[in-house]
C-alpha cells in the first residue's frame, strides 16, 4: 500500500534535536525508536505502556528520584548520563536497597547533538548493564533553543531490601565508628575545572560510580550498617553536619585519617578550597559498630570501589544539638560548619 | 606539597609551641597583620596550643574585609552596564555593597565572571574586542603587582576595552595608622610574609624604633607562625624591639625590584578610605594618570557613588583588636554569613566568619 | 592572606623578561604562570605563586634552616 496522502519528502533524519522531537509525532517516534529503545533494549521498555509493570517481592521496597544538570556535560571521569544512573543507583544504595528498575526523563534542547544524545545514553545503559538494572520507562520533552542547557536528566529507582536492618539516621548510635569508603574531593574538581577554565594541567577524574554492589557486599556479609550517606554536594563536612545534627550526636574526625589525593590537596592549596566540602559522585560515609569496623573495612578494600575505605573518626556521646568536630594533625578539635554556599577559588 | 607538608609536621609543631611556653613568662599581646594568618590559626588551632598569657589579635591584612563599600558599589554598578564583563577574583562576590553583592548581581544575569588571574581577564578582553572587560583590582601589595601587569600589557598591547578598578591597599601605614590610635594594645606584630616577599621590609625598621614594638616577617603555614611568635615574644621578654624575618626562605630584605619597579610605572599613591577603619593618609595604590585611559573610573560615571556601612557593624573595633567578633551584639544574630552586616563576616579569612565557622559553639 | 603556593619550575619560554611564562608544578597539578617578576628563576627553582605570577624564588637553604629544631637552631646561632 502507498502512502497518497503525502506530496511532500519529510526531513526525517537530523543531526540535532528539533522541536518536532518532542511533537509526539513521527520524529518523536523515530527519536524513541532509533536512539532510546535500542540502547535501553529491555522488554518492559519494548511494550510501549505507559507505565513498566513488574512483580515486586514481598517486603520493603525503596523509591528515590533526582535530577541532574551538570555543566559541562561531558567531564573527566565521566558525563551526565553517567551520573545520572549512578546517582540515583547510590541514593537506593545508601538506604540499603538493591536497585531493580530506573526511570528515565530527558529534557533536550533544541539544537542539542543527537550524536552527543547517543553517547550519554550509552553511559546510562552502560552503568546499568553493570548494575544488573533496567531502565524501564522514560519520557522526553523538547525545548526551545536557550531554554536549556543541552539535556536534563531526571532518574528515579526503585530497589529492594533483602536486610532486615533499618539503615537511618536514627540508628547511629554513640561508639560507632565512622568509615568513608575512599578519597574526597575528585567529582567536585573535575568538574569546574573543566567548566571554569583557569587551564591547569591535571589528571583529577570524577569518581562517579555505582556504589550499589559494594553495598550489597557489606549487607550479604552481615555488616550491622547503622546509617550511610554518598558525599554529594557539600562534601563529606556538609553531609555528616547533617547527619549528626538530626542525630543529636558529637562526630569527632580525624583530620590526618581522611583520604585526599595528592593531587586534589595541590589544587585545594592553590584556589583556596577545602576538600572536606568539595562533592563527590563514587564515595560515601558509614557508620557501624566498632565491633565491625575492621571486618567492614576488609570486604571493603577488597571491592574496585573501597580500596581506600578508612576509619576516619567515631560518634561519641549524645548531645543537646548534634555536631561535627575535626581533630587537626596538632590535637586541637574545631567544630565543622555548613558553609553560606559554593566554594569560590579565592586569592586571599 | 613540598615546602609545604614540611612546615605542617606535628612534631616541630610541638617544638616550637614548648619553646614558646618555655620563654614566656608574662601576657602579651601580639597582632598577626595578614589574613592568611588569622586563617592559619584558627583552621589548625594554633591560638589554643598557645599559653594563655599569649593575646592574639586578627589584624586589618584582609583585603575582602578592608575594601571600602564605596567600591564594592562601583563595582556593582559598573557589572550592571551594557557589554560589561566584569572580572574578579572570587573572594569578592559575597562582599555586601550598601544594597546588593556581586554572586547576587550575577543570579540576576549580570556576566561576572571569577578569575585565578588579572592576566585572564586580559585574555577575555582579546577574546571580546566587542565588550568593555573590567577588572575589579584588590588586594595588598602582594595582589597590587599582578594587576599593574595586567593594565601595563593593556597598554603595551594597545586593548581599548580593557579597564581596572583599582583599590589597592599597602600594609605600612595601616600598620601605623593602628599604633597610633589611642586605645591600641598591640605589643608586637607578625608581619605579612608574602606583601613583604613584594615589598620587603627596609620600611618597618623605623616603625619598630618609633613605636619600640618588635616586628616579625612571619610565614603561613604553623611552623612559620609559631617561629614568628617564638621570635615576637623572646623580643617582648628580653625588653627589645627590632625588625627580624621568620620567613627567610621567600624574603629579602629589598624584596621584589621588578615587582616594585612596576608598580611605580602603574600606581600612584594616595590617601584611601578602610572599610570598618576609616581615611589613612598614604595607604592607598590607585592607577596613575599615565594610565587614565583604562581606569574604570574615569571611564564610568562612578565617581560619585557615596556609601554608607551598616551602623551597627562593629568590625573596626574588631580589625583593630579592640573587641572580639563574638562580643558584638549582632554576632552571629543579626549578622551570619548568610546575612553580613559587614565584609568580616564574609571573608574566608575575616574575623568574624573565621570565628562563626570555627568557633561559634565555644564560649569565648 | 595573599594565598601564594610553592611549585617546581618545568620549562619556561623564552620571551622577553616580562612576558616570559613557566610551567609550574605543584605536587601533580601543573599551571602556566608568568615569570615576569622573577627574571632570576631557572628550571628546577621553585616559586612562590600568587594570581598566576611567581612572586618570589624559594631559597632551599634557609627553607632547611628554618626547619631545623629549635635546639639546633640555637647552637648554630651561638
Amino acid at each position: 500500500m502507498t502512502d497518497k496522502t503525502l506530496n511532500c519528502p519529510l526531513p526525517l533524519h537530523y543531526e540535532h534535536i528539533v522541536m518536532a522531537h518532542g511533537g509526539g509525532g513521527r520524529l518523536m517516534q523515530q527519536l524513541l525508536d532509533d536512539y532510546i529503545q535500542p540502547v535501553f533494549n529491555n522488554p518492559l521498555l519494548a511494550a510501549k505502556n505507559d507505565s513498566a509493570v513488574f512483580d515486586v517481592p514481598a517486603g520493603k521496597m525503596a523509591f528515590t528520584t533526582d535530577s541532574y544538570v551538570v555543566n559541562p556535560l561531558f567531564f573527566p571521569g565521566g558525563d551526565i548520563g553517567k551520573l545520572a544512573v549512578c546517582g540515583t543507583l547510590n541514593d537506593l544504595a545508601m538506604s540499603g536497597a538493591k536497585p531493580l528498575y530506573l526511570s528515565c526523563s530527558l529534557i533536550l534542547e533544541e539544537g542539542f547533538s543527537l550524536q552527543k544524545l547517543k553517547q550519554i545514553l550509552n553511559s546510562m545503559q552502560q552503568v546499568a548493564t553493570a548494575a544488573g538494572v533496567a531502565i524501564v520507562t522514560g519520557d522526553t520533552k523538547v525545548v526551545e533553543h536557550g531554554k536549556a542547557d543541552g539535556v536534563y536528566i531526571n532518574t528515579a529507582g526503585v530497589g529492594v531490601l533483602e536486610t532486615a536492618l533499618v539503615i537511618n539516621v536514627q540508628a547511629i548510635q554513640a561508639g560507632d565508628v565512622i568509615i568513608v569508603s575512599g578519597d574526597l574531593g575528585r567529582h567536585g574538581l573535575a568538574v569546574m575545572l573543566e567548566r571554569d577554565g583557569f587551564e591547569f594541567e591535571h589528571n583529577i577524574q570524577s569518581d562517579c560510580a555505582d556504589l550499589s554492589g559494594l553495598v550489597q557486599d557489606l549487607l550479604q556479609a552481615g555488616i550491622d550498617i547503622h546509617c550511610m550517606r554518598d558525599l554529594t554536594r557539600g562534601g563529606l563536612a556538609s553531609t555528616l553536619i547533617e547527619l549528626a545534627s538530626h542525630a543529636g550526636l558529637c562526630f569527632e574526625l580525624q583530620q590526618a585519617a581522611i583520604p585526599v589525593q595528592d593531587n586534589v590537596r595541590s589544587l585545594c592549596e592553590i584556589l583556596g578550597f577545602d576538600p572536606l566540602y568539595i562533592a563527590n559522585e563514587g564515595c560515601f560515609a558509614l557508620c557501624v559498630p566498632a565491633h565491625h569496623a575492621e571486618k567492614t573495612l576488609a570486604l571493603m578494600q577488597q571491592h574496585r570501589l573501597g580500596k581506600q575505605a578508612t576509619i576516619i573518626g567515631t560518634v561519641k556521646q549524645e548531645v543537646e544539638r548534634g555536631y561535627v568536630s575535626l581533630i587537626s594533625e596538632f590535637g586541637i578539635a574545631r567544630v565543622l560548619d555548613l558553609f553560606s554556599g559554593e566554594q569560590l577559588p579565592r586569592i586571599c | 606539597m613540598k615546602f609545604v607538608d614540611e612546615f605542617r609536621d606535628p612534631q616541630r609543631v610541638k617544638q616550637w609551641v614548648q619553646a614558646i611556653q618555655e620563654i614566656t613568662t608574662q601576657p602579651w599581646t601580639i597582632m598577626e597583620v595578614c589574613g592568611g594568618q588569622t586563617h592559619s590559626i584558627i583552621k589548625h588551632g594554633l591560638d589554643q596550643l598557645l599559653p594563655e598569657s599569649i593575646n592574639l589579635i586578627h589584624g586589618p591584612g584582609c583585603p575582602v574585609c578592608v575594601t571600602p563599600i564605596a567600591y564594592i558599589d562601583k563595582a556593582l554598578s559598573i557589572a550592571q552596564e551594557e557589554d560589561v564583563i566584569l572580572c574578579s577574583f572570587g573572594d569578592m562576590l559575597r562582599v555586601p555593597g550598601s544594597q546588593d553583592d556581586l554572586l547576587s548581581l550575577k543570579s540576576l544575569g549580570a556576566d561576572i565572571r571569577i578569575v585565578y588571574s588579572p592576566l585572564d581577564a586580559l585574555v577575555l578582553a582579546e577574546q571580546n574586542p566587542d565588550k568593555k572587560i573590567v577588572f575589579f583590582a584588590v588586594g595588598f601589595e602582594t595582589t597590587a603587582p599582578t594587576c599593574a601587569m595586567a593594565v601595563y600589557q593593556a597598554k603595551q598591547r594597545g586593548l581599548t576595552n580593557f579597564y581596572m578598578l583599582a583599590c589597592h591597599v599597602r600594609v605600612p601605614p595601616v600598620m601605623q595608622a593602628l599604633l597610633d590610635a589611642p586605645d591600641n594594645t598591640v605589643q608586637g606584630f607578625l608581619g605579612a610574609g608574602h606583601v613583604c616577599s613584594i615589598m620587603g621590609y627596609h620600611e618597618y625598621p623605623p616603625i619598630s624604633a618609633q613605636y619600640q614594638i618588635p616586628i616579625v616577617v612571619t610565614g603561613f603555614e604553623p611552623v612559620d607562625i609559631l617561629q614568628g611568635l617564638f621570635l615576637c615574644i623572646q623580643q617582648l621578654e628580653r625588653g627589645e624591639a627590632s625588625v627580624e624575618n621568620q620567613y627567610k626562605r621567600v624574603v629579602t630584605e629589598q624584596g621584589n625590584l621588578p615587582a616594585q619597579q612596576l608598580m611605580k610605572e602603574v600606581y600612584q599613591v594616595l590617601d584611601r578610605q578602610w572599610r570598618g577603619l576609616g581615611n589613612i593618609a598614604q595607604s592607598g595604590f590607585a592607577l596613575s594618570d599615565e594610565y587614565a585611559a583604562w581606569n574604570a573610573e574615569m571611564h564610568f560615571s562612578v565617581a560619585d557613588i557615596q556609601s554608607n556601612e551598616s551602623r551597627e557593624c562593629r568590625s573596626g573595633e574588631i580589625l583593630k583588636g579592640l573587641i572580639k567578633p563574638a562580643q558584638c551584639p549582632a554576632f552571629n544574630t543579626r549578622c551570619t554569613p548568610e546575612h553580613p552586616l559587614g565584609a568580616t563576616m564574609v571573608s574566608s579569612e575575616g574575623a568574624c566568619a573565621a570565628y562563626y565557622h570555627y568557633r561559634r559553639y565555644q564560649n569565648d | 592572606m595573599c594565598l601564594a603556593v610553592p611549585g617546581k619550575i618545568l620549562s619556561m619560554t623564552d620571551a622577553d623578561a616580562l612576558s616570559r611564562m613557566g610551567r609550574i608544578d605543584f605536587a601533580g597539578v601543573v599551571k602556566e604562570v608568568s615569570l615576569a617578576y622573577v627574571p632570576e628563576a631557572e628550571i628546577g627553582d621553585y616559586v612562590i605563586v600568587h594570581a598566576g605570577f611567581a612572586i618570589s624564588v624559594l631559597d632551599q637553604e634557609e627553607a632547611k634552616q628554618s626547619l631545623l629544631a629549635f635546639a639546633e637552631m640555637d647552637a648554630q646561632e651561638d
